[in-house]
């Protein structure tokens, strides 16, 4: 980790700045679109925003794995650890996302529910191993980074014979994600958003490589630029994007190349193949049901899943009707457009999924980016 | 109390704590005769009081509490013990007083291994007597099996305050530096690495120490100028600051790139998904200081071992909205707000 510090340097990120600052068209503005909350955050963290011109913005996407969970499912989650002989394992950022009835994971826990904190799935894996007697569940959540250890946990459990283990499966896919928010009717026919090209996910192109940009870039003619989670990166990505509007073009380009091969990890994707299929629909807070966009497990690996060995049944929620996390995840609407932002809603006593995880395009703005509020008052 | 009176040895290599060190009884006052006693040994222990007695000085006094429940009880740079003397001490200090006497209490669960109970008792002992401030009273309890984690432990401590001096947490003004002792985010991360669930290789150490002879040369570099000191355990520098802030209702200005921080932890802290200005310290102090006292107080403290990296890191500026605003080292303005949410383990 120590090679990070490179990629963080003022001078260069001031010589970065200038250079964007030449290469936007005064009488034009830019808007793009960071998909993933890994870039929300470093542009949240690293204060990016002040190294940019005004004519350039950027507008969060719904790539916060935590935000997109809708209240269904996480009600589904807090129903399955009430469960006599459940343990559920966790990431920590799930346990504050607000279900129904004010309940979360964290609400749960402290009522007695067995809900254990880890930090991967083969964390959860050993809890199964050395508590026979607990039904251990995984509630596995995210894009195509977090699949193959999810697939590796289940894999592992299947060559152990291990009978006290499932996974509670939530994991989600990029390209329909963003194919979905490309032909919502906010961008198509509303107008309400405007949008001139992606930033393209780091870590998630590492695993689907660049192609499966093609299509959008070419179909809705966006140009996307895959960039790392640094935040040179992030400035090098917009400079390329603003390259392409300028010269009419709609390309996949690839910053990360130190990371990013065009047909992505093999293995990682095979890994993924030989334990997961696609669900005909996911529902995604603020885009609902999305088709193809999210995996189960294979009729083969069906022992472990948490949703089969328990008969959960699926029930959609509403979201909190004042919450505007859903028109934020699309990129209708800003942090600060919602009524509750800094009043009811903070880290604290979070209102909607967008406030809970540090990638949350409401947590980042609190967290990090405040100051600009009063600035602009 | 007669040790003739016990014919057995308490059995410290292989033997554990069980209700009747905690019932009372002959067995309790061998645990405490035996370890604890002989751990910590002064006077005031010595006269085999449930109390310890001594003058009062003149001027003001002042008095501070914490518990001590980290897990584990060991990790490089410390253990339980150290860290719970070290903190009483710290908290004392920051108001710019002399440290004078600590009481321990204990909550011992059982099962504990004598021997784990020793190693405890005798790094609290080296670490009053190093710091030259005796454990003069103590209480030690026993609960069953599962309701406690090892060892839990309150430390009380109370000090005496130079005259002249009054440090408080309303007192920072618009235009004040802000003084760091040195590096931040040693202790969370050596803790953090030592727990079982985070299996990483660092060389991280935790910072440890008992501040109050940094503190006392700082006390005579800066006099009437030093505003207010607090050390940045819990929630780290990040909410130290916003603690001030509030209290003093003013904002602070930092620059990212003023702020020490070794870059294992920062790689460390990378890997761990943590922001370093939230990670816990316990040998490290926070001074705002007036404008003018400002160099004197920072190469006082430079001086010092325990302040050897002190650096100005920013100021307090008039600030309705009471922020912490940093300049981050990559060019960008940025909130640094406090920790949201317990994410953190027990790390003191
Ligand atoms: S501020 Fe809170 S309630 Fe409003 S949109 Fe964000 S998460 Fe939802």
């Amino acid at each position: 980790m120590r090679h990070a510090e490179e990629y963080r340097d003022g001078r260069i990120a001031r010589a970065l700045g200038a250079r964007i600052a030449r290469a936007a068209d005064p009488a034009a503005s830019y808007r793009f679109m960071e998909f993933c909350g890994g870039h929300t955050h470093a542009i949240a963290r690293y204060g990016i925003e002040d190294l940019l011109p005004g004519n350039v913005q950027l507008i969060h996407g719904p790539g916060c794995p935590v935000c997109v969970l809708p209240v269904g499912r996480i009600d589904a989650a807090i129903r399955l650890s009430e469960r006599p002989k459940v343990t559920l394992c966790t990431y920590g950022d799930l346990m504050r996302v607000p279900g129904s009835h004010g309940m979360s994971l964290l609400r749960a826990k402290a009522t007695g529910a067995d809900i254990r904190m880890i930090y991967s799935a083969l964390d959860a894996l050993r809890i199964a191993e050395a508590e026979p007697n607990r039904e251990v569940v995984f509630f596995a959540i995210g894009f195509e980074t977090t699949t193959p250890p999810t697939a590796l946990a289940i894999r592992l459990a299947a060559e152990r014979k291990l009978k006290n283990f499932t996974v509670f499966c939530n994991h989600v896919l990029t390209p329909s994600a963003i194919q979905n928010i490309l032909e919502s009717p906010d961008l198509r026919t509303l107008g309400r958003v405007r949008l001139d090209g992606f930033i393209g996910p780091a870590h998630v192109s590492t695993v689907i490589g660049s192609e499966p940009y093609a299509f959008f870039a070419e179909e809705f003619e966006k140009p996307v630029v895959i960039a790392g989670f640094e935040p040179l990166d992030v400035m090098q990505a917009i400079l390329m994007l603003i390259g392409q509007v300028n010269e009419g073009r709609h390309e996949v380009e690839n910053q990360y190349r130190r990371a990013v091969r065009p047909q992505g990890n093999d293995r990682a994707k095979a890994d993924v193949a030989e334990v997961f299929e696609l669900r005909k629909s996911f529902e995604w807070r603020g885009l609902g049901l999305v088709p193809y966009s999210g995996l189960r497990l294979k009729n083969a690996y069906a022992a472990f899943d948490a949703e089969r060995h328990f008969g959960i049944e699926y029930l959609p929620a509403p979201d909190n009707p004042a919450c505007e996390c859903g028109a934020i995840l699309r990129g209708v609407k800003k942090p600060t457009d919602c009524k509750l932002f800094g009043t009811v809603c903070t880290p604290e006593t979070p209102m909607g999924s967008c406030m809970v995880s540090a990638e949350g395009a409401c947590a980042a703005h609190w967290t990090y980016g405040r100051f600009r509020d009063r600035e602009a008052s | 109390m007669s040790p003739k009176a016990y014919r057995r040895k308490l059995d410290i290599r292989n033997g554990r704590v069980d209700l009747s060190h905690g019932a009372g009884g002959r067995a309790m006052a061998q645990l405490v005769a035996d370890l604890f006693h002989e751990a910590f040994d002064n006077d005031w222990l010595r006269r085999g009081n449930d109390q310890a007695a001594f003058d009062v000085a003149q001027g003001r006094m002042v008095m501070t509490t914490d518990s001590y429940v980290v897990s584990p009880l060991f990790f490089l740079g410390g253990d339980i013990g150290s860290l719970a003397v070290h903190g009483t001490i710290n908290d004392v200090a920051m108001a710019g007083a002399q440290p004078l006497y600590l009481s321990a209490s204990f909550i011992l669960e059982e099962g504990l291994a004598l021997a784990e109970l020793k190693r405890i008792a005798d790094s609290m002992g080296a670490a009053a007597r190093a710091a030259g401030v005796p454990i003069v009273t103590g209480d030690t309890k026993v609960v069953e099996r599962g309701k406690a984690d090892g060892v839990f432990i309150s430390t009380t401590g109370i000090g005496v305050v130079p005259p002249g001096l009054d440090l408080s947490a309303e007192k920072a003004l618009p235009g004040d530096r802000v003084i760091l002792s040195g590096t931040i985010g040693d202790h969370g991360v050596a803790v953090m690495s030592k727990r079982q669930n985070l299996s990483f290789e660092t060389e991280i150490i935790s910072d440890s120490a008992a501040l109050h002879g940094l503190v006392a040369t700082m006390v005579t570099a800066g006099g009437q100028g030093l505003r207010v000191m607090r050390d940045p355990t819990r929630g780290g520098l990040g909410a130290t600051l916003n603690e001030l802030a509030q209290q003093s209702g003013v904002g602070f200005r930092i620059a990212e790139e003023a702020v020490p921080v070794k870059p294992e932890v920062t790689a460390a802290c990378e890997l761990l998904g943590l922001d370093p200005l939230h990670v816990a310290n316990e040998g490290k102090l926070v001074a705002v200081v007036a404008p003018e006292s400002a160099e004197a107080v920072l190469a006082a403290m430079r001086a010092h071992p325990l302040g050897c990296a002190a650096a100005i890191i920013g100021e307090a500026v008039a600030d309705e909205n009471r922020f912490v605003e940093m300049t981050t080292g990559f060019g960008g303005g940025r909130i640094v707000d406090w920790l949201s949410g317990e994410q953190l383990p027990r790390i003191c």
